[in-house]
């Protein structure tokens, strides 16, 4: 068996494991005052001053949240609907072509339902946000934009942004940015203070964390809207009791993933070339997708002219590889990339695409298997497709 | 066998599914995606084409423990069954859109590309059998599904496997029940699965559009009622017709023929609708040799009808049958499927497509 969808999920790393486990014997909600409550807020807030650390934020900063979808919807729109409130007047959104669902639907949600205006920023063919699009966005709707949101890294491509000049030039004109950085914390440094976001997000499950539990981070002058309102027990800005064991587990998994960042990159680097490379000499017109420089070490997404990647994922897992397509599913039946349509890809190319994503379990065996079952199976999908 | 399981949901197609997996196949669910949006077509429990449908596939799949994934047929389904039905209707013909699937859909796009992908037969829940190549009725006469089965090659049914055909619909549910696979009491689906609401009449109105003309008798050519479109009537309907005036005789109705060219819609009493030859065109011998000889054999006129004992002539691209008694309400457009009446299942000798029937 060979994994390689570590972009969906990766396993839990031991340190998380072990963390949860530990914690999830504590008996204590960290709201309450007597002994167990302190001791679950002790664990609690730990773990926040660990995450804190480990992504260059202050403690203040860091919002534990239900995951990655609920950080991203939290920015979205508590960002928009806490900007408009002190400044009526700013009801646009600027985002990415090629952000994550969490935020495209969130962005889109405030279109149709909350009259927000949407500024749609278009990438270059490898999945780059165009800077130049962006400066002119800013310098015509400069007073009437409430936030701009742009992913770090791309979940699809693995493109990397210029997150920290995107942040000051927003920044002159006193416009927040958001973040989604779920793919990129572990796998490329990543600074909440050297970005200069004022909002940004992170999953504990892409990481070696347990799924369930994210973290938004905040800055402290950025108003925002809470979603759910209760106990306020996140800085009045997220309410809900918190998971104790999850959050300590996701502070022991982003310790070892940021600790080991700068390693993990290296070994997956040359792993994920010599895939490429492999899956070239295999394919010799596949196309690599994305940024060949600034990428994330563990993506490699490919093309396949003349094959639906669906094919090739069934005739792979078959063969006990495991990858995506990268695409969204409606109804199970996988629609083509946006990321890939935002490209400039057609719509046939765009369903042609396969994603195999390392993390760090993965190991030289797991190429080896996909270059093993991957020519078979690129031609019979290809022979599919001509039915 | 390396072998695709088409499971649509119910529970016919998942003890399919479990049953060739037990069998020793190397089962692959998958479950066709046939609506353009996937909400639009019915919901609930009457059943196919709905997300929930393709979640319970899912769930049996999960439950048999085979992999499972969703094609999208949504194109080529409209195509070939959707706009062939509304056609067929538009023409004055009364299609089995069943029957088409399982011709261009299931045992042709499905088939083809299960083929290329490497698999070496299709599984379906029909409840009909298959031995050696020789396509027979199930032992639930009821349930039986060999008349939309009939439309299918030597070639197709070599690569058909129907593992249900030796048990009935009750046996199918307790066997799904002793599984457990969630789907055991999902009710049938019945009628037309791309039309949500059962409402034939009004899918084709909106498809074709009003088309207001005459309904005429047949025998004094007397003008009864008007209609909003031919294509709604299909021959042997009595009821619903919406005649104005009472025919002469004072008797019932009943559609006799649709003439799209002139818009009319032609009824007469129910003796007129008596035929005892009927004529078809398209002759599919199950077993790829085509007979040249007069042959007895029985023949059915629509699914789930009756069937008569005739004799069937084929002559090229024609085939007539010679009724040994007279049918009523055979309408162009049904297939007409010759079975060779066997105790261990009748056989499925050929069918045809029928194109017009008279009183001999």
């Amino acid at each position: 068996m060979a994994y390689l969808d570590h972009a969906a999920t990766t396993p839990m790393l031991p340190d998380a494991l072990e963390a949860y486990v530990a914690a999830a014997a504590h008996l204590g909600n960290a709201s309450a005052l007597h002994a167990a409550g302190r001791g679950a807020r002790r664990l609690v807030e730990e773990a926040r001053e660990s995450v804190a650390a480990d992504l260059g934020a202050r403690p203040s900063e860091v919002i534990f949240t239900g995951g990655g979808t609920e950080s991203d919807n939290l920015a979205v729109k508590g960002m928009f609907w806490g900007r408009g409130d002190a400044e009526p007047g700013r009801r646009r959104v600027l985002c990415s072509e090629i952000e994550h669902h969490a935020v495209l639907d969130a962005v889109e949600w405030l279109e149709r339902h909350e009259g927000a205006t949407v500024s749609w920023l278009p990438v270059d063919a490898a999945g780059r946000i165009r800077m130049d699009v962006l400066a002119g966005v800013l310098a015509e709707h400069g007073d009437e934009i409430a936030l701009v949101t742009a992913m770090w890294a791309n979940n699809e491509v693995g493109t990397v942004q210029p997150i920290s000049e995107m942040s000051a030039v927003c920044d002159e004109q006193g416009i927040p940015l958001h973040t989604d950085a779920i793919q990129a914390v572990g796998q490329v440094p990543v600074s909440f203070a050297d970005s200069g976001a004022s909002a940004l997000t992170v999953t504990g499950h892409k990481l070696g964390g347990p799924a369930g539990v994210g973290v938004l981070l905040l800055g402290r002058d950025v108003p925002v809207t809470p979603l759910m309102h209760g106990g306020g027990q996140e800085r009045d800005v997220r309410s809900g009791t918190l998971d104790v064991p999850g959050v300590v587990s996701f502070a022991a998994a982003l310790r070892v993933a940021v600790a080991e960042q700068a390693a993990t990159a290296e070994r997956l680097t040359l792993l994920r070339d010599d895939l490429i490379a492999r899956v070239r000499h295999a394919v010799p017109d596949a196309i690599l997708n994305g940024d060949p420089v600034n990428r994330l070490p563990g993506n490699a997404h490919l093309s396949f002219p003349g094959c639906e990647g669906d094919a090739i994922l069934m005739l792979l897992d078959a063969a006990g590889v495991q990858c995506a397509t990268g695409s969204a599913c409606n109804a199970g039946v996988a629609q083509p990339s946006h990321v890939l349509l935002a490209m400039g890809a057609d719509e046939t190319l765009a369903r042609s695409t396969l994603r195999f994503s390392l993390g760090h379990t993965s190991t030289q065996e797991d190429v080896d298997e996909l270059i093993a079952a991957l020519p078979t199976a690129v031609e019979r999908a290809r022979a599919a497709s001509a039915t | 066998m390396k072998v695709l399981a088409a499971m649509s949901g119910g529970v016919d197609s998942a003890v399919a599914a479990a049953r060739a997996a037990e069998a020793g196949h190397d089962v692959t669910g998958v479950h066709l995606a046939l609506s353009r949006n996937p909400q639009t077509y019915r919901t609930g429990a009457r059943g196919c084409c709905t997300l929930e449908d393709s979640r319970d596939a899912r769930r049996a799949a999960d439950v048999i423990g085979i992999p499972f994934y969703v094609w999208d047929m949504a194109e080529r389904f409209h195509e070939d069954v959707v706009d062939d039905f509304v056609a067929e209707y538009a023409a004055g013909r009364t299609p089995n859109p069943c029957l088409r699937c399982n011709e261009k859909i299931k045992f042709a796009a499905v088939l083809d590309r299960a083929v290329a992908l490497g698999f070496d037969a299709v599984v379906t829940g029909h409840h009909a059998r298959i031995d050696a190549g020789v396509l027979r009725r199930s032992v639930d006469m009821g349930k039986d599904q060999s008349y939309v089965l009939a439309v299918l090659n030597s070639e197709q049914l070599s690569r058909a496997i129907f593992p249900l055909g030796d048990i009935t619909k009750e046996q199918v549910r307790a066997e799904a029940a002793e599984r457990g696979l969630a789907v055991a009491d999902k009710p049938d689906s019945h009628d037309i699965c791309f039309i949500a609401d059962g409402d034939t009449r009004g899918f084709l109105t909106e498809r074709i559009g009003a088309k207001p003309g005459d309904i005429v008798d047949g025998e004094s050519g007397e003008v009864l009622g008007e209609h909003n479109g031919a294509f709604a009537y299909t021959v042997g309907q009595r009821h619903g017709l919406g005649l104005t005036r009472p025919a002469s005789d004072g008797k019932p109705r009943y559609v006799l023929s649709i003439t799209p060219v002139s818009n009319t819609v032609t009824v007469g009493p129910r003796e007129a609708l008596e035929v005892t030859i009927v004529r078809g065109k398209r002759p599919i011998w199950t077993d790829g040799v085509a007979r040249t000889e007069p042959i007895e054999c029985e023949v059915q006129l629509r699914a789930h009808g009756e069937v008569h004992a005739a004799t069937l002539v084929a002559d090229g691209d024609e085939v007539t049958a010679h009724l040994r008694a007279p049918a009523r309400g055979v309408s162009a457009g049904q297939a007409m499927v010759a079975y060779l009446p066997d105790g261990g299942g009748d056989v499925v000798l050929a069918s045809a497509t029928i194109t017009g029937a008279e009183r001999g």
